[in-house]
């Protein structure tokens, strides 16, 4: 379920690094507590989010909304967004079906691979969600 | 549960932190002589018949049965008998959307048709189930252009509602919001759109306007439209005379927020009203407030519901879409009756009267502006107080001496006529000022 070369966060996104790009999405946990979404929107501060644009890890990057909440998205990694899942305008519903693959939210160029270290491994955040159930 | 009130530290407290010594000074701005300063002189123990016949003879000192020529935000129409009749029905009695809101379906059916009916007046995708009143819906017009741009900019018409423009500073404030002003041809008392297109710029979010804007003149919204959208700023319209829209061609804005006390609402000395905000469909999700949905039932039956409520401070916390949360259900719950009783054909008939009344007293008089009116007008006079004090005299309220709001409209008052003004009290205000209030 959780593939064990991504890396998680504790507020349920995953980033799969390949050579120096990070593929970042929500994890299966987070479209499950979430429900049925129906929106995503890309914003950093008060910007609509671009390519091009330099976000921190930890900053927010976006909201997923569901029929029963909005979530903020938090970028797990530092660096420049190189592309965004346009797809997600018009199909939502994907990340209720596909967190971990085709419903990925942005790609990122990463300024700081260190930060990697920051984030949990595929065992640790099940043991984490375990334990926030 | 026991109802704690305010201790003398607290009060204090919230004193000082109002910047003010008593709570007398939050009442400071109202005319001295109207002001309470001591109790009442009531003796003590007079029983209940004696009470009320005191206050029934103070409230005889009001100006009931008066002719009234005052507008300028709050307007004398008509009030059909069957909206008391459905207002007061218990079921619907509550101020705001209730609480677990699909459980009172007859509720939610009564502000889906509300927004349809806003819809249908304004031309608009989509309106929520009402703002608080036409000034704040303004405001959240604005905040919501600044959310939809990522800019933050506001360019207001001085025409626009001089209450409304204070409400607007207020929100924006805090907001890092600049508003910078544009002026309005002194000729016409339309907005000066040249002077929009040299104030425009990159940064700004939205371009405020509003029609007929305060001088009652009906603005160009099209054009504004288009040099707002030149410069990726949108056009919000704002409308304090809500009859205007059973004439006029629905604006093409992008965001339409206004004011609903003609329909229905009375005046009670400043509220509580009902505002509108209204959209196209693609900014739907920026727009603050309730909306109620269409859906189906477990059993397949249409139904209402709340809908895009995540958006919403009980959900969002500081990151809400705005800070309202709720809507003006009962006093919407006015407009929609009386929407409904004078429907379309009906509410076109109503403008219709208030345009042939107001320019048959206009046609009396030398309106100051030349630019297109509704039910309202400017005229020019030397001393606005004098021929109001002579109107007063024979049961008219005048109209608004103007020198309050506009430094250089000192010598002019803005004057109103509806379906309710008369022609024997039309024709006694302009005999009042043509003879200046020498009368």
């Amino acid at each position: 379920m959780y593939p064990e070369e991504y890396r998680y966060t504790k507020e349920h996104e995953w980033v799969h690094v390949e050579g120096d790009t990070g593929t970042v999405g929500i994890t299966d946990h987070a479209q499950h507590e979430l429900g049925d979404i129906v929106y995503v929107d890309f914003k950093y501060g008060r910007e609509t989010l671009k390519p091009g644009q330099h976000v921190d890890q930890g900053k927010t990057i976006g909201s997923v909304e569901s029929v029963k909440a909005v979530s903020d998205i938090y970028c797990p990694v530092s660096g420049h967004v190189v592309d965004l899942n346009h797809t997600l305008a018009d199909a939502p519903e994907k990340l209720n079906e596909d967190p971990h693959g085709e419903a990925w939210l942005v790609k990122i160029r990463l300024s700081n691979p260190g930060e990697l270290t920051n984030l949990l491994s595929a065992a640790e955040y099940q043991t984490y969600i375990g334990a926030e159930k | 549960m026991r109802y704690l009130p305010k201790s003398d530290s607290e009060r204090r407290e919230m004193l000082e932190a109002c910047g003010v010594e008593s709570p007398e000074d939050l009442f400071a701005h109202l005319p001295e002589a109207v002001r309470l300063k001591q109790p009442l002189q009531l003796p003590p123990g007079i029983s209940e018949y004696e009470i009320v016949d005191y206050f029934r003879r103070r409230g005889d000192e009001n100006a009931n049965g008066y002719a009234s020529f005052l507008g300028a935000g709050v307007y004398r129409h008509y009030r059909p008998v069957l909206v008391d009749t459905v207002v007061a029905r218990g079921e619907f009695l509550t101020s705001y959307t209730p609480y677990q809101a699909e459980i009172s379906q007859g509720t939610l059916t009564t502000i889906f048709e509300f927004q349809t009916m806003i819809c249908q007046l304004t031309g608009m995708d989509v309106a929520n189930a009402s703002m608080y009143d036409g000034s704040t819906a303004l405001a959240e017009a604005a905040l919501m252009a600044a959310r939809l741009t990522s800019k933050g900019g506001l360019l207001v018409a001085r025409s626009v509602h001089p209450e409304y423009q204070e409400v607007l500073q207020t929100y924006a404030k805090n907001q890092g919001m600049p508003i910078t002003e544009f002026d309005y041809d002194p000729e016409t008392g339309a907005a000066d759109l040249d002077d929009l297109e040299r104030k425009l710029n990159d940064l700004t979010a939205a371009v405020i306007l509003q029609s007929p804007n305060f001088f009652g003149v009906v603005e160009d919204v099209k054009r504004a439209a288009a040099i707002a959208h030149r410069r990726g700023a949108l056009l919000a319209m704002g409308f304090s005379e809500a009859v205007s829209l059973g004439i006029l061609e629905p604006p093409e804005a992008d965001i339409v927020a206004g004011e609903l006390q003609s329909f229905a609402i009375s005046p009670s000395y400043g509220g509580p009203y009902a505002g509108i905000i209204a959209t196209r469909e693609k900014f739907a999700r920026q727009m603050p407030g309730r909306l109620v949905g269409e859906t189906t039932d477990t059993h397949g039956n249409r139904a209402f519901c709340l809908t895009l409520a995540t958006r919403e401070q009980h959900i969002r916390r500081e990151k809400a879409t705005s800070n309202i949360c709720t809507n003006q259900a009962l006093i919407a719950l006015m407009a929609t009756v009386f929407m409904s009783v004078y429907g379309k054909q009906g509410l076109r008939e109503l403008a219709e009267q208030n345009l042939a009344k107001a320019h048959y007293l206009a046609g009396k008089l030398k309106p100051r502006f030349s630019g297109p009116f509704f039910n309202e007008f400017v005229v020019s006079t030397a001393q606005p107080d004098a021929v109001n004090a002579a109107l007063l005299d024979k049961k008219i309220i005048g109209g608004l001496p103007l020198g309050r709001f506009y430094p250089e409209l000192s010598d002019a008052m803005l004057l109103c006529a509806t379906e309710m003004s008369r022609r024997a009290e039309m024709d006694q205000v302009a005999q009042a000022l043509a003879g200046g209030g020498a009368v």
